[in-house]
């Protein structure tokens, strides 16, 4: 068989709206992610050591099983509770819980290599513990962590495509549903897919790389 | 419950084959991908960046469907399992790549020009010394490249392979408890998952041991033993 360009433009904005989804679930994702990572790193910090302890292990545990059976724990798992909602608001805390776990471990080592001097500073200027971390520690700690938490923002970007199996209709969904609709071979339809996918990340890395020599990488 | 225990760990045993295998497919990329990524000559570098760059940017599951759905229509049909060790595998090599770029960079300037001092070659150079202490070096975020893998290797259920996650997916279907069966499935993986670490953790000890750095790896108690038998390294 050959390539037909006919088919692949003709799917292009059917492909364009499941890119719309993708991109919808990886904004939300990293957003409940880099929110969520901050709270567990200071929660370790700050709260007694059990506390710590305990979020640790669940934070380990979260970074050691598989996004996808998270996906359906959560999607067939809350429902047993009584809670119900929609495949794209489950991707959602599913990949913005997921990536929470990997993004704390970036605020933790950018929270570590704060100089020992600025809190000895921050002691003897006798700060309350909130300007302490508001005014000092998280103002030099977070700028460290930029380039590290944007590669986690492509990784999400790329795990996006697992959100299917719950039945989002995100960029390969829609190329899988397309083809399987029209009857048409799904190769041209991949293949765009693949393509797609390669003309956000690699401009995306390029500037995650930019972003590493603009701010000191931890 | 119990008498559908079987039915899991032959999960189990798929998924930890997939793991293997595409561990072992990931490393030799890497090697191959950070060795050329290394090299002097700039458009052998570009081999290296090329591969990175394009398997770091589709996702594996991506891959995993041009391979299984759509490569059939230009006339090759993988075997299910195998389109899904050979997605992980490149997906994974191209980040294995990275580090092992980085840690052979890391090796000092004065360990390669001993090298030239000692007259060595190529091979020899990177045998004897470059690799073992880049070894070291690249251990600990192999390991985690390895529980990525492993983790990956859930969506290959998607392209009908009935690893450990199928296997959950059709008890659940089939009548199981909601909570229980979808438990179970985190808890084998976190357990696959200490498993793998336990195994990187040895390896890393080991390979510093070899190195002469670290708490000593204790193979051998007495050293009146070791000219006996042989250490077996």
């Amino acid at each position: 068989m050959s390539w037909d360009w006919d088919y692949a433009l003709s799917a292009l904005p059917i492909l364009l709206q499941g890119l719309q989804l993708t991109v919808i679930a990886t904004i939300g994702g990293y957003v409940l992610a880099i929110v969520l990572g901050l709270v567990v790193a200071l929660v370790r910090r700050l709260a007694p050591r059990w506390a710590g302890t305990g979020v640790y292990w669940v934070m380990e545990f979260i970074r050691s099983t598989p996004l996808l059976v998270q996906l359906f724990v959560l999607y067939f798992g809350l429902p047993v509770f009584g809670i119900v909602l929609p495949p794209m608001v489950v991707g959602i805390i599913g990949l913005g819980l997921h990536y929470a776990a990997y993004t704390a471990e970036v605020y933790r080592s950018g929270i570590e290599a704060v100089p020992r001097g600025q809190w000895e500073a921050a002691t003897a200027l006798n700060l309350p513990t909130r300007r302490v971390w508001t005014g000092v520690v998280l103002p030099q700690a977070i700028p460290k962590v930029i380039p590290a938490l944007g590669n986690y923002l492509i990784s999400m970007f790329k795990d996006t495509p697992l959100l299917l199996a719950i039945g989002v209709v995100e960029l390969l969904n829609s190329a899988y549903r397309h083809s399987a609709r029209t009857f048409e071979d799904p190769f041209e339809l991949m293949t765009m897919v693949g393509l797609l996918f390669l003309a956000v990340s690699i401009p995306s890395a390029i500037f995650i790389r930019h972003l590493e020599r603009r701010y000191a990488a931890v | 419950m119990l008498n559908s225990l079987p039915l899991y760990l032959n999960g189990v045993w798929v998924t930890v084959q997939i793991t293997v295998a595409g561990a072992a497919l990931a490393l030799a990329l890497s090697f191959a991908a950070g060795l050329l990524g290394s090299a002097r000559r700039r458009w052998i570098r570009a081999i290296g960046r090329v591969y990175t760059e394009f398997f770091r940017g589709v996702a594996a599951l991506v891959l995993m469907y041009w391979l299984f759905y759509a490569l059939p229509y230009v006339g090759f049909r993988l075997d299910p399992m195998f389109a899904a060790i050979l997605a992980l595998g490149l997906n994974v090599g191209a980040y294995g790549g990275e580090v092992v770029r980085g840690a052979v960079n890391a090796v000092p300037r004065a360990q390669i020009e001993a090298t030239t001092a000692l007259n060595m070659g190529y091979v020899q150079r990177m045998r004897l010394v470059v690799i073992p202490q880049a070894w070291a070096a690249m251990l600990p975020p192999m390991g985690n490249l390895l529980i990525e893998l492993m983790k990956g290797s859930a969506v290959v259920g998607l392209i009908t392979v009935s690893d450990l996650t199928f296997v959950v997916r059709q008890q659940w279907s089939s009548g199981g408890d909601t909570l229980v069966v979808w438990g179970l499935a985190l808890l084998f993986y976190f357990l696959i998952a200490q498993a793998l670490l336990l195994g990187v953790r040895y390896l890393e000890r080991r390979a510093n041991a070899r190195l002469g750095r670290g708490p000593a790896f204790r193979a051998a108690p007495e050293p009146a033993a070791a000219s006996a038998g042989g250490s077996g390294r």
